[in-house]
């Protein structure tokens, strides 16, 4: 049976030329499915990445209590100097809890592109701040210095907006900031943001208080000591959450609604193609009507007659996939494209084409290609075959 | 049209293909119905301000800072300006954060003065909310939708704001009445709005106090706009607190854009699928073509001009065409409300139909004219010489 299936699918894949026609509607079809599903899907990923990467699990951020944001909260100095008291968190070599105290704000800065006004994160950080992120890397020019105007920009955000090269000037409310460097902080999203001195951020924006402060703990498994310290203190008010949690639930609604869009577009572009496979294959079997009966006729059996169809389908299908997942990744793959997140302010992210979501896309392009290729296969097998050579 | 049944039973000659054929050009139009309502409500985003007569005021160097309430006066002064109200994000939610509620904490005799004939509020339960300080309006859909009635506390969470009595984030309010959107367009942008107090929100805040999250102004004269615009900045220009007032709808289209270019995302992905149908119609029609030879050459033998037989496999490649986007469009006008669910606020634009119907005729121009061309070349002696 088997050299009876080989036999049968070298010829039909040899006669392939003959349907060239026919046959590219298949692979160009589901080349279609396959490029927009892993492109949309490879943006959800992308996002998914810078947001995920952002944090560790021994960090961990604390804000009011029913905030659900850092845009949102409000802490008092006082509620700070509890907090850095708190066990658990890390002591430099002074004694001093390493943590830092932050003040969130989003400031119009215009997109390189398209010109047009976009949110971007001002984050005024703590004098420790390279101890408690100490993945932050000055990559050109020099560090803001604290208590004068002057700010780094995140590579991302340096990328995506106008004016953001070291010894450039911002004119942000009544005031010159000047862009002292840039930084990296390996891709996750304070890439897209600006820091700078929190009291400097605080006196721009007429406020006392903190948005947020995060902190190092001695090793993640300290965090439950952590959290009850301070939501047991009945002088505070707090939501404690390690710095992963926080971010996932940040990028949560976003990648959910861009994975439903693109999975929904993508089943129904699938049930397109599936029509067009089906109508290819129809289309094969009749054209080897006459080849196939006579091979029938001395000897051949009705299963690897059915199954060379399908694997027919089947090697299409593969191509088309093959050939969709090569061009999203062609075209996107490393794009670099901003998009409003959760909190009101732009995230720089890369559209990440990995190798699982062009396996999804070939087994996508299978599943179309045995759909399609089962009723043709059905029908090219159940050939009465005396009919079918006299018909001729 | 005489020649229609002519074409619907060349159409119909291979059944199983001629159906494949047109469901996969349903899926097409279906996409391209959903897709491009999508993409109009990105190009053409709605503000919850109905009319060309509004303008928006926020602060110039951040959208979350606030705005001092006194420059009310200032603003109400300059001509032109017929009306300005005041309203702050108050970030609220029901129960849970994925209750997302629209709560605004309004003026109300400027708020009603300036969104005059847009809701549907009967006169008692207006006058009930005048008079209940901790009274709140809500939208009818938002009432139906958590089964809330008249008369009942309704507790609502803020994200923000602390109340100065016991620092709580939790805020209660009294349901003394509802509220219809008029215009059908705007319901959507209105669907979870709830309104309440200013004097209550002002007086129970912990911050903030005297401060407010944006203006919103309607002009005498529309085409006065941008020039009122840059009155009102100036008033505030090298103040703390600059300002950027636009048109609402300038306003909601540079919010929108902040999402990214949405609309090439959603082109792209139509362009692969009108590509690929292009490839798949085009096909099966060649292939009808082919299989027809014989009866093409007898319609020529018979007298049929070439041109009649062009417009034959032209005719048919419409009608293959124009059904299926007919059934896709309609398909997709049902997938709307569905949408709806999911990005709120999205109507189906009165040109998807003619954009549709005009996309289809492309198509099967496209696809048609290969085949027909074909067709009109064919040599009848050679034509009916084969047997195919």
């Amino acid at each position: 049976m088997f050299k009876q299936l080989i036999a049968l699918t070298s010829m039909g894949i040899q006669t392939l030329p003959q349907r060239a026609g026919s046959s590219s509607v298949i692979v160009i079809g589901i080349a279609g499915v396959v490029a927009v599903l892993v492109s949309v899907l490879a943006m959800a990923t992308g996002f998914r990445h810078t947001m995920a990467d952002s944090g560790r699990p021994d960090r961990v951020i604390v804000l009011r209590g029913g905030s659900d944001a850092e845009l949102n909260s409000n802490l008092t100095r006082s509620d700070v100097d509890t907090i850095a008291n708190a066990p658990g968190l890390a002591k430099d070599a002074e004694g001093k809890a390493v943590l830092s105290a932050e003040v969130i704000t989003v400031v119009n800065l215009p997109k390189i592109d398209t010109g047009s006004d976009s949110n971007v994160t001002l984050r005024g950080v703590g004098l420790q701040v390279e101890k408690v992120r100490p993945e932050l890397k000055i990559v050109s020019g020099r560090m803001f210095r604290p208590a004068v105007r002057e700010l780094i920009a995140g590579v991302g955000a340096a990328k995506q907006f106008r004016g953001l090269t070291p010894g450039s000037v911002l004119h942000l409310r009544n005031a010159d900031w000047t862009v002292t460097g840039l930084f990296a902080t390996n891709g996750d999203v304070h890439e897209s943001e600006l820091l700078a001195d929190a009291d400097t951020v605080g006196s721009a924006i007429e406020r006392s208080g903190y948005s947020s402060v995060v902190g190092l703990l001695t090793s993640a498994s300290e965090f439950g000591t952590f959290k009850d310290a301070l939501t047991t203190d009945p002088q505070l008010k707090v939501d404690v959450e390690r710095e992963p949690e926080y971010y996932a639930a940040q990028s949560k609604q976003l990648t959910q609604l861009i994975t439903v869009v693109g999975n929904t577009v993508a089943i129904i572009m699938a049930i397109g193609a599936m029509f067009g496979a089906l109508n290819s294959m129809y289309a094969a079997v009749d054209a080897r009507t006459l080849e196939i009966a006579t091979l029938r006729a001395i000897g051949f059996g009705a299963l690897p007659v059915l199954l060379s169809v399908m694997l027919e389908a089947l090697a299409l299908s593969l191509l088309g996939g093959l050939l969709g997942a090569a061009l999203a990744w062609w075209f996107f793959n490393g794009h670099t494209v901003s998009t409003l997140g959760g909190a009101f302010a732009q995230i720089v992210f890369q559209v990440t084409v990995t190798t699982s979501l062009m396996v999804t896309g070939l087994v996508w392009a299978c599943a179309i290609g045995v759909l399609g290729g089962l009723f043709p296969a059905v029908r090219s097998a159940r050939l009465p075959v005396a009919e079918a050579l006299r018909a001729t | 049209m005489k020649y229609l049944p002519l074409l619907w039973a060349n159409l119909w000659r291979k059944k199983t293909r001629t159906i494949f054929t047109l469901l996969s050009v349903v899926v097409a139009f279906l996409l391209y119905g959903a897709l491009a309502t999508i993409d109009d409500a990105f190009e053409n985003p709605q503000t919850g301000l109905t009319g060309v007569d509004k303008l928006i005021t926020t602060n110039k160097f951040s959208l979350t800072l606030l705005l001092p309430f006194s420059d009310v006066q200032q603003i109400a002064a300059v001509p032109g300006v017929a009306v300005v109200t005041w309203i702050t994000w108050f970030g609220a939610y029901y129960q849970e954060s994925k209750n997302f509620v629209f709560a605004l904490p309004i003026d109300t005799p400027t708020y009603f003065d300036l969104h005059k004939d847009e809701f549907v509020v009967s006169d008692a339960e207006m006058a009930a909310f005048r008079n209940t300080r901790s009274g709140v309006l809500v939208n009818s859909a938002l009432m139906k939708k958590f089964g809330w009635h008249v008369g009942q506390k309704l507790p609502l969470h803020s994200t923000i704001w602390t109340q100065k009595a016991d620092g709580s984030l939790d805020w209660t309010f009294d349901i003394v009445g509802t509220f219809a959107v008029k215009d059908p367009t705007q319901a959507g942008q209105q669907a979870s709005t709830v309104l309440f107090h200013y004097e209550l929100f002002d007086e129970g805040r912990s911050f903030g106090k005297g401060q407010v999250g944006w203006f919103e102004e309607r002009v005498v004269d529309p085409s006065q706009s941008v020039q009122i615009a840059q009155k009102i900045d100036a008033l505030f220009a090298n103040s703390p607190n600059e300002t950027k007032t636009q048109p609402a709808k300038d306003f909601a289209m540079s919010f929108v854009k902040q999402f990214g270019d949405v609309g090439f995302v959603l082109r792209a992905i139509l362009g692969a699928v009108f590509f690929t149908l292009l490839f798949l119609t085009g096909n099966t029609m060649m292939q009808s073509v082919r299989e027809r030879t014989p009866e093409l050459a007898v319609l020529k033998t018979l007298g049929f001009s070439d041109a009649k037989v062009v417009g034959l496999v032209i005719g048919e490649s419409l009608l293959l065409c124009l059904l299926a986007a007919v059934v896709g469009l309609a398909a997709s006008y049902a997938l709307i409300p569905v949408i709806r669910t999911v990005l709120q606020g999205i109507v189906t634009s009165p040109w998807l139909l003619p954009h549709g119907l005009g996309l289809a005729v492309l198509l099967a121009l496209l696809v048609g004219t290969p085949p027909a061309l074909r067709a009109m070349r064919l040599n009848v002696v050679d034509a009916l010489m084969d047997k195919r």
